[in-house]
């Protein structure tokens, strides 16, 4: 039976910016990074999460050919393709810094709902992130 | 070639967060043409061939929805939430929900209890869509059936 999820794929563009944007400024850490043929596996993953591995995917051959790969940039850019959410233990502080590191792209500012509080951003590549600081159950027990 | 369109893609979707970003305060084209470096006929030129319909339309769609969530979800009056989303006026606000959502706020507000999933899931799956059959629209993102067409 299945045990786990084990790697999912992300699309972006250029994959040295993606390591720039994923790494340097979201925080992430590099999972694998190595030239497999024509193909460079790169991942990256959660600090502390090691079991999940997000594949940061350049759209091409041998994968697609050209007239594909160019209509899958094409969405991406429109926002239409890519959507990951976080967990993070704090949201509001996350959203400090990522504006300290230079990411400017936000689509939603740290807003509180009922349960938690959370924020959007695009990556470089037109990617959504969303990122969610999960309200605790246990405050609502002591109230 | 596709590199430019790549990027002219990049720069309207920048352009369009920052719409979201902001979506209750009055929307200044100008400003938001000049996050995609692009003149103000350029810019409503582009987004709507790209995204299928005007910026002006595209925040009204936005407002609209956000406020389908506050009619459902919390007490507030249609006037309080009509503002509060944006909407100079009441009688705008009546008009362009029901022109998109195909009935009144009050009306919405009655046949929709609140729901559970996140927020941005909910405003996802409320967004309206296009309704059998309508063929008179005036965006392709599909509104509700003008002249009450037929949807038996």
């Amino acid at each position: 039976m299945i045990t786990r999820l084990n790697v999912i794929s992300l699309k972006v563009l250029n994959q040295d910016e993606a390591l720039d944007f994923y790494v340097n400024k979201l925080g992430l850490e590099v999972g694998q990074d190595f030239e497999q043929g024509p193909i460079r596996w790169l991942t990256v993953r959660v600090p502390g999460d090691p079991g999940l591995e997000i594949y940061l995917e350049e759209p091409g051959p041998p994968m697609t050919d050209e007239a594909t790969t160019e209509q899958i940039r094409e969405l991406m850019t429109k926002g239409a393709v890519g959507w990951l959410a976080f967990q993070s233990d704090d949201v509001r502080g996350l959203y400090e810094t990522l504006m300290e590191r230079g990411v400017s792209d936000f689509t939603q500012e740290p807003t509180e709902h009922f349960y938690g509080i959370d924020m959007g951003l695009r990556d470089p590549f037109g990617n959504a992130i969303r990122i969610l600081q999960p309200a605790k159950a246990d405050e609502e027990a002591t109230a | 070639m596709s590199r430019e369109v790549e990027d002219l893609n990049r720069r309207l979707l920048r352009a369009r967060d920052a719409m979201d970003r902001a979506y209750a305060e009055p929307l200044n084209v100008c400003a938001v043409a000049a996050v995609a470096y692009l003149s103000e006929a350029y810019f409503i030129r582009s987004f709507r061939a790209t995204f299928g319909e005007t910026p002006h339309r595209y925040l009204q769609r936005r407002r609209v929805e956000r406020s389908m969530f506050l009619l459902r979800e919390t007490n507030r009056s249609v006037t309080d939430i009509c503002f509060e989303v944006g909407f100079m006026s009441l009688g705008t606000f009546s008009r362009t929900f029901r022109e998109i959502v195909g009935e009144s706020p009050s009306d919405y507000r009655v046949r929709h209890g609140p729901m559970v999933a996140p927020n941005c899931f909910q405003m996802v799956a409320t967004r309206p869509v296009a309704a059998a059959g309508a063929a008179m629209r005036s965006s392709s993102f599909g509104e509700a059936v003008r002249g009450g067409g037929s949807l038996a």
